[in-house]
């Protein structure tokens, strides 16, 4: 049996158009060996949850610079919760602020990479929780 | 964990995408358990239409996929899409794509995607690709669409998974001479050129158009389809060309025999798989090979003699590994 390849959907909800945070994660994701589901822009939570659930995958990221986050990052998790699909780990990036934190990880975030963030955090962080798969 | 499955194939088989995902992901995990899970799907597969979409990178695999998905759903077909990108050789990872361009049907619950990375296959699928088709296949999606990774000249092996392979083109790739070389032209049941709304693209069209009629005969007739997937214009003739070409294989005995080839080929792959796990692998781990590869190194035995009577040993009921016990 071969060993389980780590999955990750990376997501850019709701209407801001800057995906170059998104590409690099996903770049950097792709060089540590993992499979990376990009799914584009302008995506709603909706749409985000339905590719995770199809693809199986371990972990979803969502990238965000509008300032949608507070909204759009629990909706992501509550429509993960009515799947049965609440094992996916949900993590987020962008330009959110420090004082927004607390509740996004009280909402079940699992954590936050802000701008500055070296990509191998992001790598080691997926590691530690999505590794062996399940 | 065999209960595990028919609780997911039930669910898969009425429409839970949650539950066709993890079967799928079982399949992709390989081993035992994939084995088993295929042996329970099997009585429920052999239902779905398989067709298989190839092309250069940036042909406009994935837009033309969802523009066709969107015209079959119109139809009220379920549509199972198994998109297949690239796994790097170093890293082992992958970034899949394909999902960019078809946004529009992640919503519909008669659509399913999944995407898949090539995984050191060559070749331009998965190595659970066709695992994949079956586990569509057995939840009851009428059509699966196999979209390869972006191909070059020789990257053929969707032809032994769909019954049928739209090859798709595009303008300024090249002159006549790329359009009578032998590989992926040669595998196409139906041609067609994207991006029809650049200049060349009739051109292209002609050439293909030259190359058809020089070949076999039942292929001279074929028609050469002009399309704009992202605009959305010659999608429906496109697909209506999909479904006679269909009814063509399927009146001939084409397909019949398409499909044979293939479990052929299934079975083969299941059998050298087995051959290498329980035969060569016990045989490349013990100390007596080891040996021998010295011998072979300083000239002192022959490969091509030794090669000869492992055989023979395995045809007498053996091993093989006897050969080096004395």
């Amino acid at each position: 049996m071969s060993e389980k390849k780590i999955r990750v959907l990376i997501a850019k909800p709701g209407l801001d158009g800057h995906d170059r945070g998104a590409k690099v994660v996903a770049r950097a994701l792709r060089d540590a060996g993992f499979e990376v589901i990009y799914t584009g822009l302008r995506q709603t939570p909706e749409q985000i949850v339905e590719a995770a659930v199809s693809e199986d995958v371990d972990a979803v990221g969502l990238s965000l610079l509008s300032g949608a986050h507070n909204y759009l990052f629990p909706r992501v998790i509550e429509l993960l919760r009515e799947q049965d699909a609440n094992g996916i780990l949900v993590f987020g990036g962008g330009v959110i602020p420090e004082e927004d934190i607390p509740d996004l990880k009280k909402a079940g975030v699992a954590e936050v990479f802000t701008p500055g963030t070296p990509t191998a955090e992001t790598v080691d962080f997926l590691r530690a929780h999505c590794g062996g798969g399940e | 964990m065999r209960q595990d499955f028919d609780d997911l194939l039930t669910k898969g088989r009425a429409g839970d995408k949650r539950a066709v995902a993890r079967l799928i992901s079982a399949i992709e995990q390989g081993g035992e358990e994939s084995r088993s899970l295929l042996t329970q799907l099997w009585p429920h597969t052999g239902q779905a239409r398989i067709f298989g979409i190839t092309g250069p990178p940036g042909a406009g695999k994935s837009t033309l996929t969802n523009a066709l998905t969107k015209c079959w759903r119109a139809s009220g077909l379920r549509v199972g899409i198994i998109a297949v990108d690239p796994t790097s050789p170093f890293t082992g990872g992958a970034i899949l794509g394909d999902r960019v361009r078809m946004g529009d049907l992640t919503l519909d619950k008669g659509v399913f995607i999944r995407s898949m990375g090539t995984r050191g296959q060559l070749g331009g699928l998965s190595p659970a690709s066709a695992g994949a088709v079956h586990v569509l296949d057995a939840c009851g999606y009428d059509l699966i669409l196999l979209e390869t990774v972006g191909v070059g000249q020789s990257e053929v092996a969707v032809m032994e998974t769909a019954d049928l392979v739209l090859v798709l083109n595009v303008p300024g790739l090249g002159d006549d001479v790329q359009a009578i070389k032998a590989g992926i032209l040669e595998i196409g049941d139906l041609f067609a050129v994207n991006k029809a709304d650049r200049p060349g693209a009739d051109r292209t069209a002609n050439e293909l158009r030259a190359m058809l009629e020089l070949g076999e005969e039942e292929k001279r007739s074929l028609p050469v389809l002009l399309v704009s997937a992202s605009q959305g214009t010659g999608i429906a003739e496109l697909c209506a060309a999909l479904d006679t070409q269909y009814q063509c294989l399927d009146e001939s005995g084409e397909l019949a025999k398409r499909r044979s080839l293939r479990l052929r080929s299934e079975l083969l792959t299941l059998v050298r798989e087995g051959i290498e796990q329980h035969l060569l692998q016990p045989l490349l781990d013990s100390p007596a090979f080891q040996q021998s590869l010295q011998q072979f190194q300083s000239r002192k035995e022959s490969p091509y003699l030794w090669a000869a009577e492992f055989v023979t040993q395995i045809k007498i009921g053996g091993s093989g590994c006897e050969l080096h016990k004395s």
